[in-house]
């Protein structure tokens, strides 16, 4: 398959459109790892898989661990429903996302990387493979990058399997050491005790391709595009009822109005921000803004026009957990089994108080016992579709 | 050395702990009872880390399954400062923290995920093997689960397990908590059980969905010690022997292992370690059966027969140089780790002593000896033993155990079948008066009764060839003749005891060597492994020429503990119930009259009137001893 036939729509200017990979890697190989860290610091980049944990602090954690080796683990495993930024980034601008991942490998005292793949992008594999001899050749990846002794670093492409879980980095470590896909325990952290048990940094794809960026234009610059509390940029994925799904690069604190408008969504009943396990926002809260603590965002925005039944919508969602939950903790497994034969049910046959008494009160121990992120945000999706939208059901005042 | 200590408070209390203990273990440690189904206290890395010596600990592939999977989420606390809950089974204490243990919030959650248990769970506690020890059941009483708002099954979602399998799996009362999956991998290293599927498709399973007894699964039990319900249990043979005993042309015959005497109190509110050895005899001869003997004449004839072919391998092998003796000589009397061997280390068989177990040897003798002196018709027994072991019911139908023309043993009940069977016939075993054990049977020896922890058939092994080969009481060795090296539970252990002088050949091995002449000054060295992942140690140092290649007998058992850890024994089973046992089988030891094998009079008798060409002559061959296959 020819890669560029399938790139997707961007809808705006991407700032990764004019950063050299070459430079950001060679700027880096000039540094002290301190430095490195430092500057990623100093720009408030936080993690794009979702859980936004500053990305300077997971480095310098790594950096300060005694283990040896460590490892750099490129997170490509895109899978949240409505999600396919990472896709863009790994089709037209991979060598930056290698080029993060030296430069992190600089940074921490790391030699070796892993690109984790999944298994629906394993089309992409000979394009990264080439990208990734491009990169060898300039010397990007290698040995004594940039002429400096002490930074050698490669990277290797690992398959993912189709497993919507591995997509959690504690499973994703457990997929790559051979074994099923089933979150860990989250002490240690991988920063800890990661791959092999040694001292891994997971990073997200989008995180690792704003790193080089961040290199070359500064940190000023990244931390000038949004707030003061969360600054940068982040690419959004746009799918759904409007006229120009795509991909979209918006600063910290865009209203979600203003994307809407952009992207030709007329009159939508909901969005969906944040992919199956984010919020569903009604029209009365579209003022809101893409900020972590107003709303947060995993990149991803669904929009929902006016003909859209929401409980099926939540009904898809919920179905997608239950196949997709890892089957290790019980409120994530059952829960979201027995959320979904509600879900089913309350659709023709409404819901009373009991119910959702009921049903709110699971939502809550799936939500604070589950033991990863995705039994703990898979009851978000239904729940605030229940707040907004109860009145769809029947019977329903 | 200082000790570097964490005093964390939990529900108020100041706890003081070593770093890294986790919440769970430090509430525990200060009487705060925080519930649990998925960790075990087998299961926790600290048991399995003192389980093992220092420079055995698990590989960094079994690494992973080493950590608990904090999958029941029942053991959640609140963390001050900290949103959510934590599953304290997975929290290390590494700094100061405040927890608490029980709030509203917690009781919800808890309640709700018994609930959600539940939600799954198909069949009647009334009808389950496990009514009464069942962990979920306690807890669904201790947190008043009577709702069921998210529902009960009103069919089965799995199908029963198919006739045949020794080692049953009812997946309807499965919570997957995967302790047996990690029994089987970190204990046993027999990988018999896997998760396997995602979300609501999650399962555990044998290989590719086999039934077990397709599965390469050694029947060792440990997974059904370990379940805190009823998805794991034994085949359940006590309708077939209530069958026998009420048919009134049947001779019922028992023999009664020392590990389930000791154990079965346990399934009568005896606090652990208390034997009823004798108040067994009564019970078992009110529950109708005609006979019962012990099985540690059998253990006695077995060190008798072993002893004798250590001797013999020793000699062909130090003085006529045959490489066809293997050494070192394996013990053989555990039928998981024969059939642990058959399929992983098919290259090690030579090394098995072909000595049958005690319970097969009772089986054969019975049917033979025993007949023959009461003019039985062996057609008419019916042999049944009471072991403290599931592989007994496989080892008992392997077709080989049958040379005397009849099956050896016909039926292997464990240690908790008999006890339900005790119950069922209105026996209150703690409150019985003491039984002698029937002849020709009865005596026993303190080797033989020891043969039930781990060492024992090694040190009743010794004190039995040390004496032969020497001539000089045994005790002028180790005091008391308790000879102290072997015992214990590390998992692998060493011993060795260099002999200074020989004696003459006693008239019994007159037919195996001529002399022992080229014993002196031999340092005889014995090895000692229990729990079939310390056998897979074993086997590799040997393989690798390390320190356990140098042994010249080592004693395997399958199960950890040795078979007093059985996997037929009551539940629940730790390393404290499992020490408690031990105590007791060394103390009846320590109180018999005769403490070796070759000083068992009913064993010299039937050396003098059935097998009269002495141990490992063509008739004990034919009887006693058996022979290995590789299984794949």
């Amino acid at each position: 398959m020819d890669v560029k036939s399938v790139r997707g729509f961007v809808g705006n200017k991407l700032s990764f459109s004019d950063v050299s990979a070459s430079e950001g890697v060679k700027m880096a190989a000039a540094m002290a790892p301190e430095d490195v860290v430092a500057i990623v610091t100093a720009s408030g980049l936080k993690g794009r898989g979702g859980a936004g944990f500053p990305t300077g602090k997971k480095w310098e954690y790594a950096f300060g661990q005694e283990g040896h080796p460590k490892y750099i683990i490129g997170n490509a495993d895109e899978g949240e429903p409505g999600t396919f930024k990472d896709r863009l980034i790994l089709t037209d601008f991979p060598e930056l996302v290698f080029a993060g991942m030296a430069i992190a490998g600089r940074a921490v005292g790391a030699e070796f990387g892993i690109l984790y793949l999944r298994a629906e992008y394993g089309w992409l594999r000979q394009h990264l493979e080439a990208a990734m001899a491009r990169c060898r050749e300039k010397g990007l990846l290698g040995k004594a990058i940039g002429g400096a002794k002490d930074f050698s670093f490669d990277i290797s492409i690992r398959m993912g399997s189709g497993a919507y879980i591995c997509g959690e980095e504690t499973a994703l470590l457990e997929s790559l050491e051979g074994r099923r896909g089933d979150a860990r325990n989250r002490i240690p952290f991988p920063v800890q005790a990661g791959y092999l048990g040694k001292p891994t940094v997971v990073n997200n794809v989008e995180t690792l391709a704003w790193v080089p960026c961040i290199l070359v234009k500064g940190p000023s610059w990244f931390a000038g595009m949004g707030t003061r509390k969360a600054p940068g940029a982040w690419l959004f994925s746009v799918s759904g009822d409007c006229k120009r799904p795509g991909i979209y690069e918006y600063p910290f604190g865009t209203s979600l109005r203003q994307i809407l408008a952009d992207v030709g969504a007329d009159n939508p009943k909901a969005v969906q921000v944040g992919g199956a396990s984010g919020n569903c926002v009604p029209p009365s809260e579209f003022d809101r803004t893409m900020t972590p603590g107003d709303l947060a965002t995993g990149g991803s925005i669904i929009v929902f026009g006016p003909g859209q039944d929401m409980f099926a919508v939540a009904e898809n969602f919920q179905h997608f957990f239950a196949d997709e939950s890892c089957g290790q903790c019980i409120p994530c497994r059952v829960g979201n089994q027995r959320l979904l034969e509600a879900i089913a049910s309350m659709r023709p046959n409404g819901l009373d108080k009991e119910g959702e008494r009921t049903v709110r009160q699971l939502a809550q121990t799936m939500t604070v016992a589950s033991k990863c992120g995705l039994g703990q945000m898979s009851p978000r999706a239904f729940l605030s579709i229940l707040n907004n939208f109860a009145g769809e059901l029947p019977g329903h005042a | 050395m200082d000790v570097q200590t964490i005093t964390i408070t939990i529900d108020g209390k100041a706890v003081t702990v070593a770093p890294g203990t986790t919440v769970l273990e430090a509430a525990r440690s200060a009487g705060i009872h925080i519930p649990t189904l998925c960790h075990h206290d087998d299961l926790c890395s600290e048991a399995l880390y003192s389980q093992t010596s220092e420079s055995d600990r698990p590989a960094h592939e079994e690494a992973g399954m080493l950590a608990t999977p904090s999958s029941c989420r029942l053991c959640l606390v609140e963390v001050e400062g900290l949103a959510k809950l934590h599953a304290s089974c997975a929290l290390p204490i590494h700094n100061a923290m405040t927890i608490h243990t029980s709030s509203t919030a917690i009781r919800h959650a808890r309640r709700d995920i018994l609930e959600l248990m539940m939600s799954e769970h198909y069949g009647d506690c009334f009808a389950c093997a496990r009514n009464g020890t069942c962990e979920l059941q306690q807890l669904c009483a201790d947190y008043g689960v009577t709702s069921e708002r998210f529902g009960r099954p009103q069919a089965p979602l799995f199908p029963m397990a198919a006739p045949g399998n020794i080692i049953v799996r009812d997946m309807n009362k499965c919570i997957l908590c995967r302790r047996c999956v990690r029994m089987c991998a970190l204990y046993q290293g027999v990988y018999a059980l896997t998760t396997e599927g995602r979300g609501d498709h999650s399962r555990i399973s044998a290989f590719m969905g086999k039934e077990m007894k397709d599965a390469i699964c050694i029947n060792c039990g440990q997974c059904i010690n370990r379940c805190p319900t009823g998805a794991l249990s034994e085949r359940d043979d006590t309708e077939a022997v209530w069958h026998a005993i009420e048919d009134p042309d049947k001779i019922v015959v028992i023999q009664t292992a020392p590990a389930p005497r000791a154990a079965i109190g346990e399934a009568f509110g005896c606090t652990p370690g208390t034997a009823l050895t004798y108040q067994l005899n009564t019970a078992l001869k009110r529950a109708g059966f005609d006979k019962v003997f012990d099985t540690t004449f059998s253990a006695d004839l077995t060190i008798m027969e072993e002893g004798a072919e250590l001797l013999s391998r020793l000699y062909k092998g130090v003085v006529l140089k045959d490489n066809g003796a293997r050494l070192p000589q394996f013990t053989s009397c555990s039928p998981g780790w024969i059939k642990f061997i058959e399929h992983f280390h098919p290259d090690f068989l030579p090394n098995l002593s072909s000595a049958k177990s005690p319970q097969q040897m009772m089986g054969a003798v019975i049917k033979t000896y025993f007949a023959e002196k009461n003019g039985w018709d062996p057609s008419k027994i019916v042999s049944v033993s009471l072991m403290p072991c599931t592989a007994k019911k496989f080892e008992a139908a392997r077709p080989e155990m049958d040379s005397s023309g009849f099956r050896d043993v016909d039926f292997a009940l464990t240690t908790r079948e008999l006890a339900r069977m005790l119950k069922q016939a209105g026996i209150e075993l703690p409150k019985l008066e003491e039984t002698p054990f029937d002849d020709p049977f009865g005596v026993s020896s303190g080797s033989g009764v020891i043969f039930g922890a781990s060492g024992g058939v090694m040190e009743a092994a010794l004190r039995t060839v040390l004496e032969l080969v020497t001539g000089e009481k045994v005790e002028n060795l180790f005091d008391k003749a308790d000879i102290k090296p072997v015992r214990g539970f590390d998992g692998v252990r060493m011993a060795e005891v260099t002999i200074d002088k020989v004696g003459p050949v006693p008239a019994l091995l007159a037919h195996l060597v001529p002399d022992f002449e080229w014993l002196k000054g031999v340092t005889l060295r014995v090895g000692l492994a229990h729990g079939t992942i310390n056998a897979v140690r074993v086997l590799k140092d040997i393989q690798e020429g390390g320190p356990l290649s140098t042994c010249h007998f080592i004693e395997f058992m399958a199960c950890p503990g040795g078979c007093l850890g059985g996997g037929g024994q009551p539940i629940p089973t730790d390393r404290d119930i499992r020490n408690a046992r031990a105590k007791a089988l060394y103390s009846e030891d320590a109180n018999d009259v005769v403490r070796k094998s070759h000083e068992n009079e009913d064993v010299l008798r039937i050396y003098r009137d059935f097998f009269t060409e002495g141990p490992l002559s063509r008739k004990s061959h034919e009887l006693l001893h058996t022979h290995y296959k590789e299984r794949v």
